[in-house]
C-alpha cells in the first residue's frame, strides 16, 4: 500500500497507508486526517477536500481537469499546486506523496 | 418573482394521493406555509422522481426530488443554466436584476471571486470575537419568564447585525437590511408588500442608499475589508456602479443570502429541538455536538427549499426528455429527506454521521458562498444559548413564510428557562 503524508496547517505530519485505486480524499477520511471535509462525498462538487501538493510531486500528480479547475478557481486561497484530493487516484506511482492541508476549507 | 395570486387553501394538494400523479404541483406556497409539503415530495421521490407539472401559477416546470439526481443537475452547469433566474417564479419582466447567482460562467466566476474572500474562513476567524460579543448582548437582553417572538428578538437581530458588519453598513440603519431582504423575496399581497410597484419602489431606495455607500467607499484611498469596498475597488467590478440594476441585483443576492437563510435556520433549530426533546437532552449533556448539530439543523430546515435551472439543450434524465428552454426545479428540501441518502430522514438527529452531506448549500460552481458564515453564526449562537438557558421552550404554533422558495418563520413564540 502506498504511503501518503498529510501535513496539517500546524506543521504536524501524518503518514497513512492508502489503498490503490481509491482517491486521496478517501485515504484522508478513512484515516481520520483532520482538515478534509469532503462534504459532497467525492464528486468534485463542493471543493472542501482541497490540498496543496508538494511541488516536487506536482509533475507526477498532474494538473486538475476542467471540472476540478472550475471548482478550484472559486477558492480565493488556491495556489499553483492546489488540487481537490477526491480527484487524485492513489497508485504505486504516488508512494511517498506529500500534501499539505490548508488552514481552512471553503 | 412573479405576480402570483394567492390560491385559496381549498385547492392545496394536502393529500397528494387524492390526485393523479401528473397533476401534482410542489410549488404551492400555501403548502409550505402549512408545513404540508413533505407528503407530496415523498410521493414524487418514490413514484416520479423526474416530474413534469404542466400548469402552475409559475408556468410549466420539472421537479427533481431525489438526492442523487439533484446533485447531478446542480453539477451540470453546461446543460442546466442559471442565467435569468434561480427560483421557480420569474423575475418581474420590467425590473430585471442581474446577479451572479443567476449567471453562467465566465461572468459568474469573475464576479463571485471578487466578493468570496469576505465570506472566507480567514476573514471569519477574525470576525468571530465580534460576533460572539453581539450574540451575548442580544441573549442577555432577552426577557425572562415571558413569551416573546424568537424570530424578531434573536434570529433577525443576530443575522442583521452580522450582515451590517460584512457590509460595514451604518449600524443604526440596520433594520433597513432586514426590510429589503423581506421585500425582495415576498409575494405581493401576503403581508410584506402589496404590489410589484411597491417592491420596485423600495428596492430603488435600497439602490440609492447603497450607491452613496459605494461612492464613499470608492473615494477612500485604502479599500476597506467590507463587501462594498471590495466591489468598488476590484478591477473586475469597479465599473458595476454604471450598471445600477446589476449592482442592486448583487446586493439583493448578498442581503437575502446572508440573512434569510441563517435567520430561518436559527429559528428552525429551536423548533427542531423542541420537537425532538431527547436530542435537546443529548445537546445539554454534550455541547461538543454543536458543530455537527449545526449541519443537521441546516439539513432539517433547508432554508431555501429549491433552486431553479433552465435546460440549454434537450437532455434525458431517468427516461424523461427535458426540452431546451424548460425550467428545472431542484427540490433541495426533498433531497435532504431522501431515505436513500439519510437514514430516518424526517428525524432530527444532532449526531447524525453524514449530516454534513446535506444539500442546502447546493453543489457545483453555485455552491453557497457564505456557507462558513452561516455555520459560524449558528455555532456561536448555540454555544452562547447553552451557556445561559436550560431551555428555549416553544410555547405556541410557529407562523411560517408563504413561499416555496424561502422556507422560514415569521413567528416562533418561546419562553426561556434560565440555567
Amino acid at each position: 500500500m502506498p504511503k501518503i503524508t498529510f501535513i496539517a496547517h500546524s506543521g504536524t505530519p501524518q503518514t497513512v497507508d492508502a489503498e490503490n485505486g481509491l482517491s486521496l480524499m478517501r485515504a484522508a477520511i478513512d484515516n481520520l486526517v483532520p482538515g478534509i471535509d469532503a462534504d459532497c462525498g467525492g464528486e468534485c462538487s463542493c471543493a472542501t477536500c482541497h490540498v496543496y501538493v508538494d511541488e516536487a510531486w506536482m509533475a507526477r500528480v498532474g494538473q486538475p481537469g476542467d471540472r476540478e479547475e472550475s471548482m478550484l478557481d472559486l477558492n480565493p486561497e488556491r495556489g499553483g499546486n492546489s488540487r481537490l484530493s477526491c480527484q487524485i487516484t492513489v497508485s504505486d506511482d504516488l508512494d511517498g506523496l506529500v500534501v499539505r492541508v490548508p488552514e481552512f476549507q471553503m | 418573482m412573479s405576480e402570483a395570486l394567492v390560491l385559496p387553501e381549498a385547492e392545496l394538494q394536502l393529500d397528494p394521493y387524492a390526485y393523479p400523479i401528473e397533476a401534482l404541483n410542489p410549488a404551492q406556497p400555501g403548502l409550505f406555509r402549512r408545513d404540508a409539503h413533505l407528503p407530496l415530495l415523498k410521493r414524487l421521490r418514490e413514484e416520479d422522481p423526474v416530474h413534469f407539472t404542466a400548469e402552475s401559477e409559475f408556468g410549466p416546470y420539472w421537479s427533481i426530488t431525489r438526492y442523487d439526481d439533484i446533485k447531478y443537475v446542480d453539477m451540470q452547469h453546461e446543460i442546466f443554466s442559471s442565467e435569468g433566474g434561480i427560483t421557480v417564479g420569474d423575475q418581474d419582466e420590467d425590473f430585471q436584476l442581474p446577479m451572479f447567482i443567476a449567471m453562467d460562467p465566465p461572468k459568474h466566476d469573475v464576479q463571485r471571486k471578487v466578493v468570496a474572500p469576505v465570506a472566507g474562513p480567514r476573514n471569519l476567524a477574525a470576525l468571530e470575537p465580534t460576533i460572539r460579543e453581539r450574540v451575548a448582548m442580544i441573549l442577555d437582553g432577552l426577557p425572562r419568564d415571558e413569551t416573546f417572538n424568537w424570530v424578531d428578538r434573536v434570529s433577525i437581530e443576530l443575522t442583521t447585525q452580522m450582515l451590517a458588519t460584512l457590509f460595514d453598513f451604518p449600524f443604526h440603519d440596520r433594520a433597513k437590511l432586514t426590510r429589503w431582504s423581506d421585500v425582495a423575496t415576498a409575494q405581493p399581497g401576503t403581508g410584506i408588500i402589496e404590489s410589484e410597484d411597491q417592491r420596485r419602489a423600495e428596492l430603488i431606495e435600497c439602490l440609492t442608499y447603497f450607491t452613496e455607500l459605494w461612492h464613499e467607499r470608492a473615494a477612500r484611498p485604502e479599500p476597506g475589508n467590507d463587501l462594498i469596498s471590495m466591489l468598488a475597488h476590484s478591477p473586475a467590478t469597479r465599473d458595476m456602479i454604471t450598471r445600477p440594476m446589476e449592482y442592486l441585483g448583487n446586493l439583493i443576492l448578498l442581503i437575502v443570502g446572508g440573512n434569510d437563510t441563517t435567520r430561518n435556520s436559527l429559528s428552525g433549530g429551536v423548533l427542531a429541538l423542541n420537537q425532538h426533546p431527547a436530542e435537546y437532552d443529548k445537546l445539554r449533556a454534550n455541547p461538543a455536538l454543536i458543530p455537527n448539530m449545526v449541519s443537521e439543523i441546516i439539513r432539517w430546515q433547508t432554508p431555501l427549499a429549491h433552486m431553479r435551472r433552465r435546460a440549454l439543450v434537450d437532455t434525458e434524465l431517468r427516461g424523461k426528455v427535458i426540452k431546451a428552454g424548460d425550467k428545472v426545479v431542484m427540490w433541495y428540501v426533498s433531497g435532504n429527506r431522501d431515505p436513500l441518502m439519510f437514514e430516518s430522514p424526517d428525524a432530527f438527529i444532532i449526531d447524525r454521521p453524514n449530516a454534513r452531506s446535506h444539500m442546502s448549500f447546493g453543489f457545483g460552481i453555485h455552491r453557497c458562498m457564505g456557507n462558513r458564515v452561516g455555520e459560524m453564526q449558528l455555532r456561536v449562537a448555540w454555544e452562547e444559548i447553552l451557556k445561559r438557558f436550560d431551555t428555549v421552550e416553544v410555547v405556541g404554533e410557529p407562523v411560517r413564510t408563504y413561499s416555496s422558495f424561502v422556507k422560514g418563520y415569521l413567528e416562533l413564540p418561546v419562553r426561556l428557562t434560565a440555567k
